[in-house]
């Protein structure tokens, strides 16, 4: 009774105040604001983590700080908020997050359905099977009557369902909420198979205290494009998203770094390169932002692949390849269109 | 009796004029050795779970200790480090990670601010707690939860004088009304101008001071930085301290002849009893984010807050129920026949017996209040539980498991522990010897 008065009292007086506020365009309230508010996951390794000194990092958080960058010029202003599997469309329909950078697989439903807007894939994902190798299994077309671990809330679940019944087999899940649970239910043999997407898998993995007694099954069973995405409705914010993640694919593909972005904006002759540092037209503009935003957020953590070699490439712990990841001059998937 | 006694002593040499010394106790009743005989070999029942239980004991701890202890690693940068130096538990992530367990990301040079809170806490706490301490002490018990919230949350000190300032402007509004109608509809009156004033005036008056006088205060800190136990401590103690008063109030309510009182008590208790905790965090969390309009910013822990306090108090008010159903009826009468009204007569006669009695049940229901503060890690606070999973997804520390939990819930221990027995001394000092 006492909730139901105060959040119409509170309603009343927050549409009475607020209204404004609300029909204004993203970027608006963004720049009132002074920073991005980020929606991120709550641990993912090298996708989302806290350091020593309790900042936010990872192949997400990166992201957001491009975005940061490239509308205000400045890498720190942004905002994180952590968010779980449960609470992430939420959070960012409700406009309590502006951008949700958190491994988000796009699907239909997701993009039609929860009204979202998703920027290009900038990372392609698919679920793979991680097994103990004393198990005998090289195949996951063999894993008839398993028990598998599997994080509730997320389309891996759907993916597993799909793919046991195409093939005629039955499993029995056990639900898990977290990577760290599932290591560790794993580790205990509470399951024989841990399933999610093969990035997460080849991170837990290298976790182990003995990597070599698991192995990655070949079959990837789904294709997860995951992608950062922001509400319907607001093209301008949804082409800052995507342009900036698009600056920083065709940064890598011309060759330019954190290092060398001021030194390519001010003797590049190539007439995309200066396009996009906004050393010729004025691209920036047409975006609501100034000419030197794709610059901007180049330096604030480096181009596609730098991103990608700090904080899940093959030097790192979780070791991943560029795989599908890789420009399409490379034979991956990463293939911005022009800036023209 | 006595001529036997003449007569015999007469027919004796020698008679001890001093007793003996007196001699220890047989060495099987007394000492360690008869605590055991007594306690685990006194049948052999008692032996046989004696030995099998003491070799379960032993068992465990040999296997437990060396990776919790002997082999414990308390200083290095990963977990792969840990695993170079030594074989056991790799404590050096609660080592490396103690700030952000015990208090989230809230800025490193302003740790003093919740440690100052922490302290003051115990400062605020002790008139309540120990009747000997001057009693001018709980002026600063009533001032604590503003001067803790300006501490922990920093902003101008304006907005603090203000709602100081909208209280009192609370009690005039309760004072006017009063003189004008019955007390109860002069307390709706006060808490309506005091929730007005917070509604309309607060934001922009603060703003004004702060133009007017300057920013005097404390350098803000967002809510967003709260975490580790310092948001366990946030929530769990608004929860504990909110919790007992609304719950008294909603158990004489309940209680209650006045229909209307009484039904919207029973429907709060019943309605907040019938839904999980983690429902309503969801609902704080998710849904009062699509009934408030975008662009609202209405704090996540101050809705957390909100949501647990009214639960707790739920819990409370059917704690303190059962307290007032215990008291005889005897003596709500003598309380009646010594012409005592409703208010003196609940304030000096009722309430004092039903909360003594109902202690028990009362920290009983604290102490599930700052264990269930855990929840909030499942909407995305990064309270102890909830900060451990970024902290392994670093993949300096990914791999650990044990380690983090072990930590928190030893601290979660010692706090438990310790109301526990507190709350046990303070039953055996209210106690009058009368047990009905």
């Amino acid at each position: 009774m006492k909730t139901k008065i105060l959040s119409l009292a509170l309603g009343t007086a927050a549409l009475a105040f607020g209204a404004t506020a609300a029909s204004a365009a993203t970027l608006d309230d963004v720049k009132n604001k002074g920073f991005i508010q980020c929606g991120v996951s709550t641990g993912v390794p090298g996708f989302a983590f806290t350091d020593d000194s309790g900042d936010w990092q990872g192949f997400d958080p990166a992201f957001c700080r491009a975005m940061a960058a490239a509308v205000f010029g400045d890498p720190k202003a942004v905002k994180f908020t952590p968010t779980t599997g449960k609470t992430r469309f939420t959070a960012l329909a409700s406009g309590e997050v502006d951008v949700l950078a958190r491994n988000t697989t796009r699907t239909f439903s997701r993009d039609a359905d929860l009204k979202f807007t998703f920027a290009a894939p900038n990372y392609y994902d698919g679920q793979g099977f991680m097994v103990r190798k004393s198990i005998g299994v090289d195949s996951a077309t063999a894993l008839d009557g398993a028990t598998i671990c599997i994080q509730t809330g997320t389309t891996t679940e759907l993916n597993l369902a799909d793919f046991f019944r195409a093939n005629n087999m039955k499993y029995e899940p056990v639900p898990i909420e977290t990577n760290a649970e599932a290591q560790e239910k794993y580790l205990a043999n509470a399951c024989d198979v841990y399933t999610t997407d093969a990035s997460g898998l080849a991170a837990t993995r290298a976790a182990f205290e003995a990597p070599a007694e698991h192995i990655i099954l070949p079959e990837i069973i789904s294709k997860e494009p995951l992608a950062p995405l922001v509400r319907h409705g607001d093209e301008q914010w949804a082409d800052i998203m995507s342009w900036t993640l698009y600056a920083l694919i065709t940064a890598e593909e011309k060759g330019i770094t954190a290092a060398n972005a001021d030194e390519m904006a001010a003797s590049s002759s190539d007439p995309e390169t200066k396009r996009l540092l906004g050393s010729e037209d004025e691209l920036g503009v047409k975006l609501g932002l100034d000419k030197a935003w794709a610059l901007n957020a180049i330096k604030a953590g480096g181009n596609y692949g730098e991103i990608f070699a700090k904080y899940i490439g093959k030097d790192t712990p979780v070791a991943l390849e560029r795989g599908l990841n890789a420009l399409y001059k490379e034979g991956g998937l990463m293939y911005s269109p022009p800036f023209n | 009796m006595s001529d036997t006694h003449s007569h015999t002593s007469n027919n004796i040499a020698y008679v001890a004029d001093q007793s003996l010394p007196e001699l220890p106790a047989p060495i099987n009743t007394r000492g360690p050795i008869a605590w055991v005989r007594q306690n685990l070999f006194s049948t052999w029942r008692d032996s046989i779970l004696t030995i099998v239980f003491g070799y379960l004991i032993v068992v465990a701890v040999m296997k437990l200790a060396p990776w919790l202890l002997f082999n414990a690693t308390w200083d290095a940068n990963s977990l792969r480090e840990c695993r170079e130096i030594n074989t056991g538990a790799c404590f050096a992530v609660v080592n490396r990670r103690l700030n952000q367990l015990l208090f989230g990301f809230y800025p490193s040079h302003l740790y003093w601010r919740p440690i100052l809170t922490f302290f003051l806490m115990f400062v605020a706490f002790a008139p309540m707690l120990h009747d000997n301490l001057p009693r001018k002490l709980l002026w600063f018990t009533a001032a604590f939860p503003l001067l803790a919230y300006w501490l922990i949350w920093g902003g101008p000190v304006w907005s603090i004088v203000l709602v100081v300032a909208a209280l009192v402007w609370g009690y005039f509004v309760f004072r006017f009304v009063s003189s004008l109608a019955n007390q109860t509809a002069a307390i709706f009156a006060g808490i309506a101008a005091v929730l007005l004033w917070f509604l309309i005036a607060h934001d922009d008056a603060v703003q004004l001071f702060v133009s007017v006088f300057g920013s005097v205060g404390l350098e803000p800190v967002e809510s967003a930085k709260l975490g580790g136990f310092l948001l366990t401590f946030v929530v769990g103690v608004t929860g504990i301290v909110g919790s007992l008063p609304l719950g008294i109030l909603l158990a004489l309510g309940r209680q209650s002849d006045m229909p209307v009182v009484k039904m919207i008590c029973v429907g709060f208790i019943e309605f907040i009893r019938g839904v999980p905790l983690i429902t309503l965090l969801f609902v704080a969390s998710v849904l009062l984010n699509y009934f408030l309009p975008p662009g609202t910013t209405f704090d996540i822990i101050l809705r957390v807050l909100i949501m647990v306090t009214l639960f707790a108090s739920a819990y409370m008010a059917e704690v303190i129920r059962g307290g007032l159903a215990a008291l005889p009826r005897g003596q709500y009468e003598a309380a009646d026949a010594l012409g005592m009204n409703y208010s003196l007569s609940t304030r000096f006669i009722i309430l004092p017996q039903a909360l003594k009695i109902s202690i028990p049940g009362i920290v009983n229901t604290f102490i599930g209040l700052f264990k269930d503060t855990t929840l909030v890690s499942i909407i995305g606070l990064l309270d102890p539980i909830g900060i451990m999973q970024p902290i392994r997804s670093d993949q300096n520390w990914n791999g650990i498991i044990w380690e983090l939990p072990i930590f928190a819930g030893l601290v979660f221990f010692v706090f438990c522990f310790t109301m526990s027995r507190y709350s046990m001394y303070f039953e055996r000092k209210l106690d009058t010897g009368h047990r009905n």
